[in-house]
């Protein structure tokens, strides 16, 4: 297998594995809305990556230029990042009004507090 | 003119229980109302007679809820025969009921009123039912409709046995009725009741094997061990409901669909002499003798009478698994006249509850006494229920010992006498103490139930009697499902 | 003509609509023009069916993009259906959420309040009627942000927590539909939906394939609440306001199969989808294992919202039961019960509404005597709980005859058990409120009747409804096999 040919690949992969670990195992809310940043990273740069064709030139139209890169996943991630950012902001919104309710970010004392869930 | 009859037969009583709602907060208006509707749906049942036994089965589509399986009515004998007991016993179990309920100062009368006349309802719906899913949606709904009255008290012992009976009777037609009906339907595309079945030669010995248990144990009202626990715990309900529902309709509603699908689904020639019905005839004999049993250690009257039930029940699945001219006739004969013998039973129960409070058979020494009339009803509907002369049980228990012979189960008409001596064994003693035993009480002067109870007791007592001498217009309905 | 522009409206209208209530503001014209809105987006997708049924399909491009570069809409028997579903929904319980919202929410929230309803629901229709995968991915998120936004406006301060766990988990849902829908642009190059299953033919038996297929189901599964991602669920339609819990419950989940037959139908393909991966197996042992041990958790819930919550999750069980079949008989049993459902929890839901805003609690213990003081109310729920237990002359009867007779054509009896069983055990779930609510001891303490008309009308619409759809399924059950019928890839 072409290791070193798909090292995007692989970076994709470790950055959604780190983003992952942080949500899952993490128990103060903000950090987890770091690590679905991180997660969610992961596949914008899977997005790009994929949009670079072998020796192709910046999309835009030239002369004495037959290959290019595409374009489309560009445009698509930018859609994405959008969504992400609303994401985090609602995300961090959320925890705001957590800590105002709660006064705390942890899980921990959080479930203390309503032993039902 | 008589299709459109059969929607009225079933609208009416649902008809009458709005009025009866409406009409709540006057008592007599409601029960006037009440007996009005039980009055005109037996007129409407009985109209239907002359069309049936000129051979007609005048049928009825309502809807269509999914295709190929129509909602639909359709009389034929049997069904006849049941609609008829059923809206006749009505009119007498509500006469009965306002002598009751009065004396006994039941609380919420309205919505006893109102759920009976849909359970009524819902056994018309049963009666005339033209296919498995009409059969069905009425079986459920008369369960539904019946919970209320059997939870009618309230207490913590009622909701107990509420939760008996809903989840044995809706356990069992979920998990084996619908499964049977829409198996039924899958093999042959039709769920209609057809004369001389509809699974004949649809599928192997083992599937119809499969499939007629399902069907025996999904009908649940028939009460086929280990399936019976529900009817002891419906008796916390007011005597009325024991008395007409978990004596006449809902368990009849039971062994008449049992009946009805061992003759129109499956076909009597299907059925005799399959594996499945030998093993459903043990287990029919065994739930004879099994609750007779059982009976005799209850001391609770109306238990007593309740495990009685569940035996003379399986006479009628007994019948339905012989599956013969003569067994199939004694099953229909036995319907009706079970029905009045254990109706007066239950009427007795409820009165000697609303003149004296008691409730247990050891109490009642020397009650014949003071009740004597009640107590010779319960002598009379006794014999009857033993099947002994002279009353309307005989004819039953003859026709059914007829069909075993004829099946070739000579050691059934052992199994019958055998019965025969149990049911003397626990529920003549009940009389003879009333009259023989000795009251604890020094003075005992005459005081009966009250006036409307007596005359709904006489009214069944004098059937029981005359079922033994004019059985002919019973056996004439019940010897038409077999030509 | 505007007939030609149904599918743009279907969509435009609550999405313009959207900013419109945030700056109206004031609670009655948000509701007002939220109703309206919905009202409107109904019959435009009663049109849409209307022209599906006379012409089989609608193809609708943008800006007159052609398809497969521009934008397109593609709308057949499958999404139109759902469409209708989700459209319904949205018109009977905003009739239902003014009064029931006023109680829950503060005054000058509302107007935020309908603002998010409207763009989850334009999130909705997007995400059905869309026939481009990336327009999908991002309908997807519009609903899912303001669903959380609508379940954190529940005035328990659990709500603050239950959407934040549905946010982290909804989240990484739809990040796994991104990779999914990443992994087949890479493969095929393109994002609408019906050249992608034309070129996916060719390349379906490859790694990318089968990942992004993979990644789709997983983050559906995740959306959906398929046992075992279904943890997000229960505390979010248990402390949602009771007219988002209403809402959600009966659409949400349903657009997420919807979105997940899609994929498996018509873009991978039935031989792909249920031959050569194992999803079938996977999908019936999930599905049971969701109708049974769910069903069995709701018994023990104490909270009704959360004991119709869980009832849920084994409903959707049911739903990918249906599916595992992957016969059309199973399919249609699906989208029936993707209908009949809808219909049940919506009536649950919005008898529960009607409770909270008397007693202003939904536990078990507070609705002693409850049948006898709001009987209208209690009605609703008595039919809505028949229905959920599928007794006959009701919409849940019809989705079980159909969903048994799937399960015993294709001889699955294992299959045919969990069905009933599941039954049997909504019968133990809804008769505890049932026998608590008629014969539990009244508490002293509260006082009142019934819940107002403008509640009470919406919810009695729909217990109706389940009668209506229990005796005559033209609509209902016929719909839904022609739907499954396109998704199989035959024609109507």
């Amino acid at each position: 297998m072409n290791v070193a040919g798909l090292y995007n690949y692989w970076i994709v992969i470790l950055l959604m594995m780190t983003g992952f670990y942080v949500v899952i195992s993490s128990g103060n809310l903000v950090k987890k809305i770091i690590g679905l940043n991180l997660f969610q990273a992961s596949v914008f740069i899977l997005y790009i990556s994929m949009g670079k064709v072998m020796n192709g030139a910046v999309p835009i139209l030239r002369e004495g230029v037959t290959t290019y890169s595409n374009p489309l996943p560009h445009v698509l991630i930018l859609t994405a990042i959008v969504v992400g950012v609303a994401t985090t902001a609602l995300g961090l919104a959320l925890v705001v009004r957590i800590r105002e309710a709660y006064g705390s970010v942890e899980e921990d004392d959080i479930h203390r507090q309503d032993e039902s869930l | 003119m008589s299709d459109s009859m059969l929607f009225l037969i079933v609208l009416t009583p649902f008809i009458g229980a709005g009025l009866i709602v409406v009409t709540g907060n006057r008592p007599n208006l409601r029960e006037t109302v009440s007996v009005a509707t039980g009055l005109l749906l037996l007129a409407e049942v009985a109209s239907l007679v002359p069309d049936v036994l000129a051979g007609e089965t005048p049928g009825l589509l309502l809807a269509i809820p999914v295709p190929g399986v129509p909602l639909a009515l359709q009389v034929e004998p049997l069904g006849l025969l049941f609609a008829l007991i059923a809206s006749s016993l009505w009119i007498v179990t509500t006469i009965y009921a306002i002598g009751y309920m009065r004396g006994h100062h039941e609380i919420h009368q309205t919505r006893f009123y109102a759920f009976f006349a849909i359970a009524i309802g819902a056994t018309m719906g049963i009666a005339l039912a033209q296919n498995l899913f009409t059969l069905f949606l009425f079986y459920e709904l008369l369960t539904i409709s019946t919970y209320p009255l059997v939870t009618h008290a309230g207490t913590p012992e009622a909701r107990r046995g509420g939760r008996v009976y809903l989840g044995i009777l809706m356990g069992t037609s979920i998990g084996f009725l619908l499964l049977a009906v829409i198996w039924t339907w899958q093999l042959t595309g039709t769920t209609g009741f057809k004369a001389g079945g509809i699974l004949a030669g649809q599928t192997s010995p083992l599937v119809i094997g499969i499939l007629y248990g399902l069907f025996a144990f999904g009908i649940g009202k028939a009460a086929l061990m280990p399936f019976h626990r529900w009817l002891p715990a419906a008796m916390v309900a007011p005597t009325p409901v024991s008395a007409l529902l978990h004596a006449v309709a809902v368990v009849k509603a039971g062994v008449f669909a049992i009946l009805k699908v061992t003759v129109y689904i499956f076909g009597i020639d299907l059925v005799g002499g399959s594996t499945a019905s030998t093993a459903l005839l043990w287990v029919a004999v065994l739930t004879i003798i099994g609750a007779s049993l059982v009976a005799l250690y209850q001391d609770n009257l109306k238990r007593r009478l309740a495990y009685s039930t569940i035996s003379q029940l399986s006479y009628v699945v007994l019948g339905a698994v012989l599956a013969n001219a003569a067994s199939i006739s004694g099953a229909a004969v036995h319907i009706a006249t079970h029905a009045v013998g254990k109706i007066t039973l239950f009427f007795c129960a409820g009165a000697i509850l609303v003149a004296t409070h008691k409730t247990r058979v050891s109490e009642l020494d020397g009650l014949g006494r003071q009740m004597p009339l009640t107590m010779g009803a319960f002598l009379i509907a006794s014999l009857s229920i033993a099947g002994l002369p002279p009353t309307g049980g005989l004819w039953g228990k003859w026709y059914l010992a007829l069909g075993a012979l004829d099946a070739g189960y000579g050691i059934l008409v052992g199994v019958l006498m055998l019965s025969t001596l149990l049911n003397i064994a626990y529920l003549l003693p009940i009389p003879l103490r009333a009259f023989f035993g000795q009251s604890p009480k020094t003075a005992v002067q005459f005081s009966e139930a009250p006036l409307p109870c007596l005359v709904a007791i006489g009214i069944t007592t004098a059937a029981c009697v005359t079922l033994f001498f004019f059985p002919g217009p019973v056996y004439q309905l019940a010897g038409m499902l077999i030509p | 003509m505007i007939s030609a522009q149904l599918p743009a409206l279907q969509v435009v209208v609550p999405l313009l609509a959207a900013p419109l209530c945030l700056v109206l503001h004031r609670p009655f014209a948000a509701w007002l023009l939220t109703f309206v809105v919905s009202g409107i987006s109904l019959l435009v997708s009663v049109a849409l069916l209307g022209q599906i049924l006379e012409q089989g399909v609608i193809d609708y491009t943008f800006g007159g993009w052609a398809a497969p570069f521009g934008i397109a809409y593609h709308i057949d028997f499958a999404n139109a259906y759902v469409l209708l579903i989700v459209t319904a929904i949205s018109t009977v319980v905003s009739i239902f959420a003014r009064r029931s919202v006023a109680s829950e929410i503060e005054a000058h929230s509302q107007g935020l309040f309908y603002t998010a309803w409207l763009l989850c629901l334009t999130g909705l229709l997007g995400i059905t009627i869309t026939g481009d995968a990336f327009n999908l991915f991002v309908f997807l998120e519009i609903s899912s942000l303001s669903s959380y936004v609508l379940i954190a406006m529940g005035n328990d301060r659990k709500a603050l927590t239950a959407a934040y766990q549905y946010l982290i988990m909804g989240t990484i849902g739809a990040t796994f539909i991104l990779i999914g829908i990443g992994l087949l642009y890479m493969l095929t190059g393109t994002l609408n939906m019906l050249d992608m299953a034309q070129r996916l033919i060719a390349v379906a038996d490859s790694r990318t394939a089968r990942t992004g297929f993979a990644f789709l189901t997983v983050g559906l599964g995740l959306k959906i609440a398929l046992f075992p991602l279904h943890l997000w669920l229960p505390n979010a339609y248990a402390y949602a306001p009771s007219a988002v819990s209403a809402f959600l419950a009966a659409t949400a989940t349903k657009v997420a199969v919807y979105v997940l037959l899609r994929f498996m139908f018509s873009v991978f393909g039935i031989d792909f989808a249920l031959g050569a991966m194992p999803l079938s197996t996977m999908l019936v042992v999930l599905g049971s294992v969701a109708v049974l041990s769910a069903s069995t958790v709701a018994i023990f819930q104490h909270n009704l919202k959360r004991m119709l919550a869980y009832s849920s999750i084994a409903q959707i069980g049911y739903l990918v039961l249906g599916v595992s079949l992957a016969t059309p008989a199973g399919l249609t049993a699906t989208l029936l019960h993707l209908f009949n459902h809808a219909l049940m929890k919506g009536a649950l839901f919005l008898a529960l509404g009607c409770i909270a805003w008397r007693l202003g609690s939904v536990r078990l213990g507070d609705l002693g005597g409850l049948g006898y003081r709001m009987p209208w109310t209690m009605g609703v729920f008595v039919i809505g709980g028949l229905s959920l237990i599928g007794l006959p002359l009701t919409a849940g009867f019809i989705s079980k005859w159909y969903l048994v007779l799937a399960a015993v054509e294709r001889g699955w009896w294992p299959v045919v058990l969990v069905i009933i069983a599941g039954s049997l055990l909504a019968v133990i779930y809804v008769w505890r409120v049932i026998e608590t609510a008629y014969l539990g001891k009244t508490k002293e303490a509260v006082s009142g009747t019934e819940a107002p008309l403008s509640m009470l009308v919406p919810a009695w619409l729909l217990a109706i409804a389940n009668l209506y759809f229990g005796m005559h399924t033209e609509l209902s059950a016929g719909i839904a096999s022609q739907a499954a019928m396109v998704l199989f890839g035959g024609q109507p």
